[in-house]
């Protein structure tokens, strides 16, 4: 019982990271239905920025308020990484967009191999450990053997995520951004013929959920105290995971997959074998794909001819 | 000033705005380098010199495009010519010119080699760069069965490379079973799975099958890793046997290959004998797509490369013609991996990475899908770019010491995918003789077919 109670614990803080990493694929496929393959690196390039940024902050500037310096290295990972997304699409993919159905993804492929070799040749290919936090706890039962904890860390990742997903939530749903995103994704020749911007807007949407993954990126940082120039991959494939499992396109079922990838994963390691972790993540990717194409709360997708 | 003037300030702007955007994208990860200093903690090292080149070159960049005036816009030229028979025979003349030039030039390398640069000079350039390349040629053709025809975006390939290496390693270590006998089993093997992984796939297309294909690449991968018993797990299998020449191993004495052809025995013999072997192999691949591509399963391949909805309407058996996409490119797969693991006796999972896959996708994409000798030429041009980044040793004395340009390889390669997406999609040999034709033969220009959209 005590190790389902931290089993559960643990699957909803790594839940809310693949959560957040999981809204920018959904989003990106539900406007311009393309896989982005480079977005679990761009999560990675948000974990080094935030180290860097961090490293920063308490070394050359000297900021000794954790508080502090964790809200900014936030704000500079957001910023910073949304930055990048918005180069990329930009870039790599804009021109794409009437192009066969396959270019978007090829080029999608290689920006991620281009980052993340990117990162290993600026930042060198060692595991990177950053100096430790304090890491206080809280213990939810004592005796018995084994002692379930909470660390402050997990509640700020959860607390963080819930929070940003709130923010999240009211600007797609309740401003005028929000609703020409939605209106793009709909049906993007209307929007256009309606003067909403569609570039911008499909732009915007890459801003949003690169600001997510950065979100997630400082968590994961913060969580696991290692980044490395090939993190990006797994779990990139997770999130994308989550989002298909979720329902691709929706918001609320990337969110939902999020969790649910989490917890499988946890207690997966926790009861079987974490040598095989990996495996039941792409495993779930594979079926439901294959049998439940339009995952959990999306909708079904009518090909017309 | 004229539309066509030059706005002094406007260029101003935008040069700044990209400097800028440059300095942001650089700031926090050029800037500064995290390292482990003696007491394993992290610093920082600041490159502020690197980063003020690249906004100093952002800014020079922007600026020199905005002198350069915009090209006029061309008018819509009245329907271009039909390309017609004349381009056709033309082309078809080139290709098979310099089809025959390149084979002759392939026999005549090693032993050319040979000669200019004796024994032990030529074991880099046959093994390195012939072999090296040969092999990912021969790859690059059997994806291209499955991309390039069939138009079904596999990012698992490297599965079955993996299926017909440890197929051959664990055959020839356990039961001794020789490379001729091992080739066709490996080959056959890594046919089964492509079809056991084709089947569940067929239902999807597009990105969600290439989504597929590359969680099963990763969990045979992964499988390969964690199956210790079988596999030996991380550190691979080895002492492996090696090459012979049908069953004259490669040794000196009186046993050998050497002795039995009356010659002194070389370590190259091997390796040039492995050349020829590759070589086959690979010719195999291409004569096999050329002439499937003329029977009705080849045509069946294109059709749904097309539109599959079409093809389905018109009677295709949609589930047979994928399927043997899916047997025939994972049968070349199995060919090359039991070469590789013959050619290197060791194989472990850390060659079966996604990067492996997404390299040879790279070598069909630029290639030119579908086009034989497009994806021969990407194949020399990635392989033997990379390798030769090994040789620009000096650049170390422009750099410093820890300038490293092998590095560079893959950061490359992701590029030029990116590079060639936006400007030729279609890949270097965009052209092609359609394979079977009415009345005339004709030349198809890449706009005309939609390539890859299954």
């Amino acid at each position: 019982m005590e190790i389902f109670l931290q089993q559960l614990i643990n699957g909803v803080t790594l839940g809310s990271i693949y959560g957040l990493i999981a809204i920018g694929y959904t989003m990106v496929f539900g406007i311009i239905g393309m896989v982005n393959f480079a977005h679990g690196d761009v999560f990675m390039v948000s974990t080094f920025i935030a180290l860097i940024v961090f490293l920063a902050l308490t070394q050359i500037l000297g900021v000794t308020s954790l508080a502090l310096v964790f809200v900014l290295v936030l704000v500079a990972a957001m910023a910073l990484t949304s930055l990048w997304s918005f180069m990329i699409e930009r870039l790599a993919y804009r021109r794409l967009r009437g192009s066969f159905r396959l270019a978007p993804l090829i080029s999608a492929i290689g920006v991620s191999i281009f980052l993340s070799n990117f990162v290993y040749v600026v930042q060198g290919p060692r595991n990177k450990a950053m100096p430790a936090v304090p890491a206080d706890v809280i213990k939810l039962t004592q005796g018995g053997g084994y002692d379930v904890t909470l660390s402050y860390k997990q509640i700020v990742i959860v607390a963080v995520t819930a929070a940003l997903l709130a923010a999240f939530w009211y600007l797609v749903q309740k401003t005028p951004l929000g609703r020409a995103q939605r209106a793009c994704e709909q049906d993007m020749r209307m929007a256009a013929l309606l003067g909403i911007d569609v570039d911008r807007t499909i732009s915007l949407t890459f801003v949003i959920g690169a600001a997510l993954a950065a979100v997630a990126g400082t968590l994961y940082m913060l969580y696991y105290g290692v980044v490395n120039a090939s993190d990006g991959f797994i779990p990139g494939v997770k999130a994308f995971t989550a989002a298909v499992l979720g329902g691709i396109g929706s918001l609320p079922g990337a969110v939902l997959g999020g969790l649910l990838i989490g917890l499988i994963e946890t207690f997966w390691s926790a009861y079987f074998s974490s040598d095989y972790k990996d495996v039941a993540a792409f495993s779930i990717l594979a079926i439901t794909l294959i049998f439940m194409p339009s995952g959990l709360l999306g909708r079904p997708d009518v090909e017309k001819v | 000033m004229g539309r066509r003037g030059f706005d002094l300030g406007a260029a101003l702007k935008a040069s700044a705005i990209a400097a800028l955007i440059m300095l942001g994208l650089s700031f926090p990860i050029l800037a500064y380098r995290a390292d482990e200093n003696f007491s394993n903690i992290l610093v920082l090292q600041s490159r502020w010199p690197l980063v003020a080149a690249l906004v100093a070159a952002a800014f020079a960049l922007r600026f020199l495009r905005a002198l350069w005036p915009a090209p006029r816009p061309r008018l819509a030229r009245p329907a271009q010519t039909q390309p017609g028979r004349d381009e056709a025979q033309s082309l078809a003349r080139f290709g098979r010119l310099f089809a025959l030039i390149g084979l002759a030039a392939l026999i005549a390398f090693p032993l050319v080699m040979l000669a200019l640069a004796g024994p032990a000079g030529a074991l880099k350039w046959i093994d390195n760069y012939g072999i090296q390349i040969l092999i990912y040629v021969m790859l690059g053709w059997g994806l291209n069965i499955v991309v390039g025809l069939a138009g079904l975006l596999d990012l698992g390939y490297v599965a079955f490379y993996a299926v017909g290496a440890y197929a051959y390693a664990l055959l020839s270590t356990h039961f001794g079973w020789s490379f001729w006998i091992c080739l066709p089993v490996a080959g056959f093997l890594a046919a089964l799975w492509g079809i056991a992984l084709g089947f569940p796939v067929l239902r999807l297309r597009g990105d969600y099958l290439a989504i597929v294909t590359l969680a099963f690449g990763e969990i045979i991968r992964i499988v390969l890793l964690n199956w210790s018993d079988l596999t030996n797990g991380d550190s691979g299998i080895g002492s492996i046997p090696r090459l012979s020449f049908f069953g004259l191993p490669f040794v000196p004495g009186s046993t050998g290959f050497a002795a039995a052809f009356g010659l002194r025995f070389l370590p190259i013999h091997r390796v040039i004998f492995a050349f020829y072997l590759i070589l086959a192999l690979a010719l195999l691949t291409n004569f096999v797509t050329l002439r499937l591509r003329r029977l009705p399963v080849g045509r069946a391949w294109e059709a749904l490369r097309e539109d599959e909805i079409a093809c389905r309407a018109l009677g295709i058996d949609t589930t047979k013609t994928k399927l043997t996409a899916f047997a025939l490119g994972a049968l070349f797969g199995g060919f090359a991996g039991a070469f590789f693991a013959v050619r290197q006796g060791f194989v472990s999972p850390s060659s079966f990475t996604f990067i492996e896959s997404a390299t040879i996708l790279a070598i069909v994409v630029l290639g030119g899908r579908g086009s034989q000798i497009g994806v021969a030429l990407a194949a020399v041009l990635i392989i033997g770019g990379s390798e030769l980044l090994r040789e620009l040793d000096f650049l170390k004395q422009i750099f410093g010491d820890d300038f490293d340009p092998t590095q560079y390889r893959m950061l490359l390669v992701g590029l030029a995918m990116v590079v060639m997406m936006n400007w030729k999609p279609r890949g270097l040999v965009a052209i092609r003789k359609p394979s079977i034709f009415l009345f005339a033969e004709k030349a198809i220009p890449a706009e005309r077919s939609s390539v890859g959209s299954g």
